[in-house]
């Protein structure tokens, strides 16, 4: 490595990230103002980290159209990036508006929280942008890290601690894998630059070059577990159900999508010549993980586990665009990562409402005669499960509509067949809810709880965003098309 | 140019949002009934707007589509949301939204008191947007989601007093044939898309690209199977012989529902689609026999039953589908204009019939309630020398009679008598002629004489209403005459924007406005049909004597009502007595419901029931509860491995590293 001081300066171009640069250095003050903020008045962090997220998003965008590498090439400011800082900027912001509330309740209203979630944001930014292999590891330790602590948030509460250390460990465990795979990429190429590692593979033999293929394997895995795809996807619903349940939808929708970033960015730009092995590779894992994650969803009665199976499921869904390789795949997990954030943190956000302090049960008979006594939010979560059940018109409907095109495009017939049946096998357990909530009688008051403004915008901005692409599909998915045009 | 046109649509579904959602908690009927006229009246505006841009253009550039964003995308197939600015779709909006407003205005003052005031509303708002996205939608399927929206309106608004049976039971009939007509409607989209792209290469559902392409396609053939599947899709929706029967008992739902959906908008979508698709129909000379046939034959049918019934509503429901089909019959002789013409006039005075009813109705119905009578406050036998207690509502209600009856110089003189001569000298059905022509003078001259039957049962002779119920009789209040005196006027002057050529010509040239304005949108079709048929040549002597015949036959048409039902009313006691069957035959519709049922219904129960008893709970539940056990026990399977030690996890990771790479070693 011949790196020369003085030229690694002039490629730096702070602009390229601005974003993670505004988050980082909010992040940082307010760890030091929360010492003087009383514990009653966290909500005020709440509203500062709302805004230094919305500025982040603005300043992002202001980049939409043009591609600028910084930092000697090893971090990048083009479309792709900015569409999935997007997903990662709403995705933090949602579960921002939706924390007060629930840590108020649960007596942990710590200060930190937001930093902490501010932190993982730009470790997910990171991660989307990095065109390095030590940027994508540094992107990703700062995420899960920050991860862990955020799942482990709620000291007092067991499952809490439970979440958090068991997220840890296995996290840890999986990182081996991946670092691991990065340094046989790197010992079969010599750079962790994933331009020259892409100009190198077919080079140095493609898929006949077996520490090659073990190195893309490893890392693979590793982005595996983050996107919790079967077998790797174990940890999830412990983790899911322990954590403080704002963190479960920020954790179930943020950096799931930073894992597909990564990958696509990975797998799109460095190893399209090994396409053969690793499309065949997401073909089964796609069916393992949507068949698993669904078909353990029915049985399932507390709600949270029941949707940190479904995120599995639809991880799953994702990779069956994945695995087509074709741009209406690809565009359509963009769009579909967009529109699951909103629909994901939305049914989250009603479950924050619902829930009492401790959780005491949260399954889904607690839903019963929610449709009389609270229409509105009813509604809300009525348009929640449509949209994650895909039913038109909503989002949900349109992103696996791309997704599965994706699959037939690609002559992956079979594939999208399955994806099919699975979507309707998965009707099933998100109409139980509805069921629940419209046709059984309740003898729950629903007088516990009041709908805090911030919960309230963020179930508008949910339910909006569930349907709104669902209605008018070029809306986003003009973007997500231009997003991967670049990779 | 037409920048702005995406908030004629946009208006009533705010209002339907609005007293939807909030209704129930808004309360406030004139808040609630403000916001729902204000929605329509506003689209109204913005179309009378859009109407006046239009006519500012030449004639040739009078067709302009408005995209607003691509809606989606699949392959070869395109659709947008995007909406067709043309002659025809103009006089749509400007109907629907111009009667719309009356009729929500109306129906303040109709609804008041009643329960779920708001849902109303909502749902009528929710119609009018899904009216308007039919006939402003630039490509098949925008056209559909419109026609698909509107039955599911009208199914709602049947069935509003959903806690009667009949009124449930009319609602799902209704949605049942409609259904049968939609599938006609898909069907032809189908195979127009389908074939045009496979032998041409031209893959489009939109308006504007296939009236462009329309030359390519044959005379006959294929085109007769689409136009055949559309014309199907037009007899549910515009309730034409076999799929009518529906029309008569939608009048379940509350009387404004019945002026704006199954009589002035609604029920002529279908001609509409026809008009949209002149280019296509007129290329089918067998659709076009069998749509002027069809027209011909239910404009007679449905009248001969409406001289028979009681109900007040259901003489209007068959006089409706009588007219409607004077509009098909028009389109299959290729008087399209004439057909829109028909169009327009009918929902002046029909509406203008169905509100007056309903004035009627409410009153009568004020009036039983004072006395504690359950007489039927519908039926005519009950009526009698109304006009001296209601004078607003008989005027009204005159008017818009003596228009549906032909008298020259009202507006439903000119459109049907447009309609009439054209079936008589058109140039495409031959001898046919004679009969088309034939079986409408016979179905005009059961119109004159019905529609005096109502008025003289209704509103003349002495009051047969229970005694000491004729003081509560009163006129009604402002907000319900209002809208009939304005489409009293239009009943009586909407006709002179199409005066024909031989009365214009007499009176100092003034020209066919209506056909000229139309011009454009028919211009394909004309075109066809002047290079492909002969032109006999008919004197303006034949012309003005089959017009006079329209007049006395109109004039017959009063004087027998007049003298069945005011001079001598022991007469039709004597021919009931004389001609028993035929009494109870016409009385019963023709028992075509029953031949219905019989025919249809039962072996349909029937099959329901065997394959319900038999087939489903035998084996399909066998199958779907034997795979559900299945998929659950293997949910379950799955769970009992999710055992919550780490060390369990980290394996479970470790195989599945193990198994891919060894796999791919080792492949």
């Amino acid at each position: 490595m011949d790196i020369n001081v003085a030229q690694l300066f002039q490629t730096i171009n702070l602009n390229v990230i601005m974003p993670e640069v505004i988050l980082s250095v909010l992040g940082m003050a307010l760890l030091l103002v929360n010492v003087f903020v009383p514990s009653k008045s966290k909500g005020y962090l709440a509203w500062l980290s709302l805004i230094g997220i919305i500025g982040a998003g603005f300043v992002a965008v202001t980049g939409w159209g043009t591609t600028v590498s910084s930092f000697n090439d090893s971090v990048v400011q083009d479309n792709f990036a900015i569409f999935f800082k997007m997903i990662f900027l709403l995705a933090a912001g949602l579960a921002v508006l939706i924390s007060d509330q629930y840590m108020s309740r649960e007596d942990c209203n710590h200060g930190e929280l937001y930093p902490i979630i501010l932190f993982t944001t730009v470790g997910m930014m990171l991660m989307a942008a990095a065109t390095d292999l030590m940027t994508i590891f540094l992107g990703l330790e700062l995420m899960s890290i920050s991860l862990y602590v955020l799942a482990g948030f709620n000291r007092d509460s067991i499952k809490s601690n439970e979440a958090g250390m068991k997220y840890f460990l296995l996290g840890a465990f999986s990182t081996g894998f991946l670092l691991y795979g990065m340094a046989l990429i790197y010992g079969v190429t010599g750079t962790t630059r994933i331009a020259k590692i892409a100009s190198l593979v077919v080079q140095v033999g493609g898929a006949g070059n077996t520490m090659l293929l073990i190195g893309m394997f490893l890392m693979l895995t590793g982005f595996l577990f983050k996107i919790a795809a079967a077998p790797f996807h174990m940890w999830t619903p412990d983790v899911y159900e322990g954590a403080p349940t704002p963190m479960t939808a920020f954790m179930s929708a943020g950096p799931k999508a930073a894992g597909f970033a990564t990958m696509l960015r990975l797998l799109l730009v460095v190893f399209p010549a090994m396409k053969a092995e690793w499309s065949d590779l997401l073909w089964i894992l796609a069916v393992l993980t949507m068949t698993v994650g669904n078909f353990t969803a029915l049985r399932q009665d507390n709600i949270k586990r029941m949707l940190a199976y479904s995120s599995i499921a639809h991880a799953g869904y994702c990779l069956v665009g994945f695995a087509s390789g074709t741009a209406t795949g690809t565009s359509g997990i963009l769009f579909y990562m967009l529109s699951y954030t909103f629909m994901n943190i939305g049914a989250f956000a009603v479950i924050v409402l619902i829930g009492k302090k401790g959780e005491p049960n949260g399954t889904v008979m607690d839903y019963a005669g929610l449709g009389h006594k609270r229409p509105l939010l009813a509604l809300a979560m009525t348009v929640f499960m449509f949209s994650l059940a895909g039913m038109p018109p909503t989002a949900g409907f349109i992103g696996k509509f791309y997704l599965f095109s994706g699959a037939v495009e690609a002559g992956y017939i079979w594939l999208a067949i399955i994806g099919v049946l699975n979507s309707a096998a998965s009707v099933y357990y998100y109409l139980r809810v509805i069921v629940f909530m419209y046709f059984k009688p309740g003898e729950e008051e629903f007088d516990w709880f009041t709908i805090s403004a911030p919960v309230a915008l963020a179930l508008v901005v949910s339910a909006a965003g569930s349907l709104i692409p669902g209605v008018i599909p070029s809306l986003l998915l003009q973007f997500a098309q231009q997003a991967v045009k670049l990779i | 140019m037409f920048d702005n046109v995406w908030l004629i649509p946009l208006f009533p579904l705010i209002g339907f949002l609005i007293n939807g959602l909030l209704g129930k908690k808004i309360k406030n009927e004139t808040i609630i009934g403000s916001i729902g006229a204000l929605a329509v009246f506003s689209s109204f505006i913005v179309s009378v707007m859009t109407f006046i841009k239009l006519i500012g253009l030449p004639s040739a550039e009078r067709s302009v589509n408005i995209k607003i964003f691509t809606w989606m995308t699949a392959g070869t197939f395109n659709a947008d949301i995007a909406f067709l600015i043309d002659p025809l779709s103009c006089l749509m909006l400007l109907v629907v939204t111009g009667i719309g407003t009356l009729i929500h205005i109306y129906s303040i003052g109709y609804m008041h008191g009643e329960e779920g005031f708001y849902r109303f509303f909502a749902y009528l708002n929710l119609f009018v947007f899904s009216m308007l996205l039919l006939v402003t939608g630039n490509n098949l399927l925008l056209m559909f989601v419109g026609w698909e929206g509107v039955g599911l309106c009208s199914y709602l608004l049947i069935g509003y007093y959903f806690h009667k049976k009949s009124a449930g039971d009319a609602g799902k009939k209704a949605f049942v044939m409609n259904r049968v007509g939609d599938f006609g409607f898909l069907l032809g989209t189908f195979t127009l898309f389908w074939w045009l792209g496979q032998t041409h290469g031209i893959w489009t559902i939109q308006f504007t690209e296939l009236a462009k392409n329309a030359n390519l396609f044959p005379t006959g053939g294929v085109v007769t199977v689409i136009t055949l599947c559309f014309f199907l899709g037009a007899t549910g929706k515009s309730a034409q012989i076999p799929l009518y029967t529906w029309l008569p008992d939608a009048m379940e739902g509350p009387t404004p529902v019945s002026a704006l959906i199954h009589a002035a908008t609604m029920v002529t979508a279908g001609v509409y689609m026809i008009a949209r698709m002149s280019y296509l129909f007129i290329r089918s000379p067998e659709t076009m026999m069998t749509v002027a046939v069809i027209g011909a034959c239910t404009a007679f049918f449905a009248a001969t039953i409406g001289t028979a019934q009681n109900d007040i509503k259901r003489v209007l429901a068959y006089s409706t589908v009588s007219q409607l089909g004077y509009m098909f019959l028009a389109m299959g002789v290729g008087a399209f204009t004439a057909g829109v013409f028909h169009l327009m006039t009918h929902a002046f005075f029909k509406a203008c019939l169905f509100l007056g009813s309903g004035a009627v109705i409410h009153s009568m119905h004020g009036a039983l309630h004072h006395v504690h009578s359950h007489d039927d406050a519908q039926d005519m036998r009950n009526m009698g020398g109304l006009s001296k207690y209601m004078p607003m509502t008989y005027g009204t209600f005159l008017v818009a009679t003596i228009a549906i009856a032909g008298i020259p110089g009202f507006s439903g003189f000119f459109s049907k008598d447009e309609i009439l001569w054209q079936a008589f000298a058109n140039p495409l059905h031959g001898s046919l002629n004679m009969l088309l022509w034939g079986l409408g003078a016979c179905a005009a001259l059961m119109t004159a004489f019905y529609m005096f039957r109502l008025v003289f049962m209704t509103f003349h002779g002495t009051c047969r209403i229970k005694a000491g119920a004729e003081k509560h009789l009163h006129e009604s209040p402002m907000v319900i005459v209002f809208p009939l005196i304005v489409l009293a006027i239009l009943s009586m002057v909407g006709g002179y924007i199409g005066l024909p050529k031989l009365i214009g010509d007499l009176v100092g040239g003034i020209p066919n406005y209506l056909e000229h304005y139309l011009e454009p949108v028919f211009a394909n079709a004309n075109a066809y049909m002047q290079a492909h048929t002969h032109h006999g040549h008919h004197s303006h002597a034949l012309e003005w004597g089959l017009m006079g015949t329209s007049v006395v036959i109109a004039v017959v048409g009063i004087c027998t009502a007049y003298v069945l039902y005011i001079a001598s009313p022991e007469i039709p006691k004597k021919f009931t007595a004389a001609f028993p069957a035929l009494h109870r035959a016409v009385y019963n519709k023709w028992y075509i419901d029953e031949l219905y049922d019989f025919m249809l219904v039962n072996p349909c129960k029937s099959l329901g029931r065997f394959l319900w008893k038999g087939f489903d709970v035998l084996v399909v539940d066998g199958i779907v509860n034997g795979v559900a056990h299945v998929v659950m026990a293997f949910g379950g399977v799955i769970r009992y491995m999710q055992t919550g030690q780490i060390y369990n996890y980290a394996w479970s990771m470790t195989f599945g590293v193990v198994v891919i790479i060894g796999y791919y070693l080792f492949k």
